[in-house]
């Protein structure tokens, strides 16, 4: 589980009103929530502001709507993720953007640190890399969004299906089930990537 | 950050198959298995990026913002006055530091005002006869396209990150438009477009605070807490031909640039209005405008 003695620490921090506290919860949560936002709107431009707006309401809360009881139970991160969620969803709402940002995404929304650096393959080997993580980032922006969210929290994030599950607030069944079947959505579009067997009769 | 290596527990995932498909089908299971470990792998060792550098003090900006906005101690009474205007009557809230408040007419009526401001300032509401002189010079200032400055109002219960995008807001001249990410740019927080939105939409001084001169950078007029149809009027009364523009805009015009001088400006500057149209040009992008030897304006400053 992510609610370690470090997250504890860091909600002790707010209700000791110590000064850095705030700021060491956005340095510990910033790059896995920018992330996850990244992977769920397609473009850093959006997901830069989820993550502020995240961390703005999230300073609300702690410091003014809710009681220090209340804090003082809180499992700071996936209540964090919850907050990007909402925010992400009420921003991709409603917005026509969905080709544009497919467009932003297939032009390498993250090439700055996008680099295939960890394996030493040939350069068509990472051109095909490229390729196949272009395919995947698609298919992702590609599913209904309740799946998008399990998937990315569970499979790129490598959050626990506990903390999954008070994320979303769904039963761990429910989001295994989710998760399974977004994975499932995605498949026929990576098939080239996938070997893929013949499907039973 | 992942409990197991792998990303996923394959027992669990393959009692889940078989659950869903009612127990039967062990060679799709098998395919299935291996399909899913594959795809955990490959999301899992997607490239994590490092949050922008500007998300930190941004955030730090806006929460410092949020933790000085304190009941305020205004006296025994807020009081208000009216003054006529094309939207309806005007109601203007003010304190001793300036213009605190203001409701238009025509979305608002008089008795919700001054509810709302006894509520949000915790004493009551008094209306005035005549509206205090500074302040109906301030109104004669606006209606002659004149241009107000922070210190008229009296913002000092609003947030740090407010007031610097409200007082950005007082510097847009009649008859001109900006886009969000400007005013974020020009506040120093590029990428909060949304947060400038947001302290845009809870503008307490609508209309005298130029609220509606801020549409998206494609055009679109954004949002407004009066409803777009009244921003799209006030434009117009203020002389912008939000039609033609927009057209514009959206054909990719984001910017103008003067053979003559190799300037480029935002459409609606004072100085892009002036270029002959046989010597305007027009860019999609800063970047092409830099890129074609064209310099930013000094006045409109586009980058």
């Amino acid at each position: 589980m992510l609610e370690s003695a470090e997250t504890r620490d860091l909600i002790g921090g707010i209700l000791r009103r110590e000064e850095n506290a705030f700021a060491d919860i956005v340095r510990a949560h910033q790059d896995r929530l920018f992330n996850f936002a990244l992977r769920f709107t397609g473009t850093p431009e959006d997901a830069e502001e989820i993550v502020q707006d995240t961390f703005v309401k999230a300073y609300r809360a702690l410091y003014q709507r809710l009681t220090p009881e209340r804090v003082a139970t809180l499992a700071l991160t996936p209540w964090l993720y919850r907050i990007a969620l909402n925010t992400a969803r009420n921003f991709v709402r409603g917005r026509p953007a969905r080709a544009e940002a497919r467009l932003a995404f297939a032009g390498g929304d993250d090439t700055p640190w996008g680099g295939a650096s960890e394996r030493s393959d040939g350069p068509e080997g990472l051109a095909e890399k490229a390729e196949m993580r272009a395919a995947l980032k698609r298919e992702l922006l590609a599913l209904p969004p309740r799946y998008r969210a399990a998937v990315i929290l569970r499979l790129v994030q490598g959050l626990a299906y506990t903390e999954v599950a008070e994320t979303l607030g769904l039963p761990v069944g429910t989001v295994k089930s989710h998760v399974y079947r977004g994975a499932r959505l995605m498949r026929p579009g990576l098939a080239r990537w996938w070997n893929d067997l013949p499907e039973e009769g | 950050m992942r409990e197991d290596g792998s990303g996923l527990d394959m027992a669990e995932e393959n009692r889940l198959k078989t659950a869903e498909t009612g127990g039967s089908g062990s060679d799709s299971e098998a395919v299935d298995g291996a399909y899913f470990r594959w795809l955990a792998g490959e999301l899992g060792a997607l490239p994590h990026g490092q949050s922008p550098a500007g998300v930190l003090p941004a955030v730090l900006a806006r929460a410092a913002g949020i933790a000085a906005r304190r009941p305020r101690d205004i006296g025994s009474a807020v009081r208000y006055g009216t003054a006529d205007s094309a939207l309806g009557p005007l109601f203007i809230a003010y304190t001793g530091s300036g213009i605190v408040r203001v409701g238009i007419g025509e979305v608002m009526r008089e008795a919700d005002f001054a509810t709302e401001l006894a509520h949000d300032f915790g004493v009551e509401a008094v209306r005035d006869g005549d509206l205090p002189r500074t302040v109906a010079a301030r109104l004669r200032t606006f209606f002659a396209g004149g241009r107000l400055r922070p210190e008229d109002f009296d913002l000092a219960g609003l947030g740090e990150f407010e007031q610097q995008v409200l007082a950005k807001a007082l510097e847009i001249p009649r008859g001109e438009v900006r886009p969000y990410a400007w005013v974020a740019g020009e506040v120093g927080h590029p990428g909060s477009s949304r947060a400038v939105g947001q302290a845009l939409g809870r503008n307490p001084i609508p209309l005298l605070i130029p609220c509606h001169r801020v549409i998206r950078s494609d055009g679109g007029l954004g949002g407004y807490a009066f409803g777009l149809p009244l921003k799209q009027r006030i434009l117009a009364m203020e002389d912008l031909d939000v039609a033609a523009l927009q057209k514009e805009m959206r054909a990719g015009a984001r910017y103008y640039g003067s053979l003559n001088t190799r300037i480029f400006c935002l459409p609606t500057c004072q100085h892009a209005r002036r270029i002959g149209l046989p010597n305007r040009v027009r860019f999609r992008s800063a970047g092409e405008a830099l890129a074609a030897g064209f310099r930013p304006c000094l006045v409109c400053r586009p980058t």
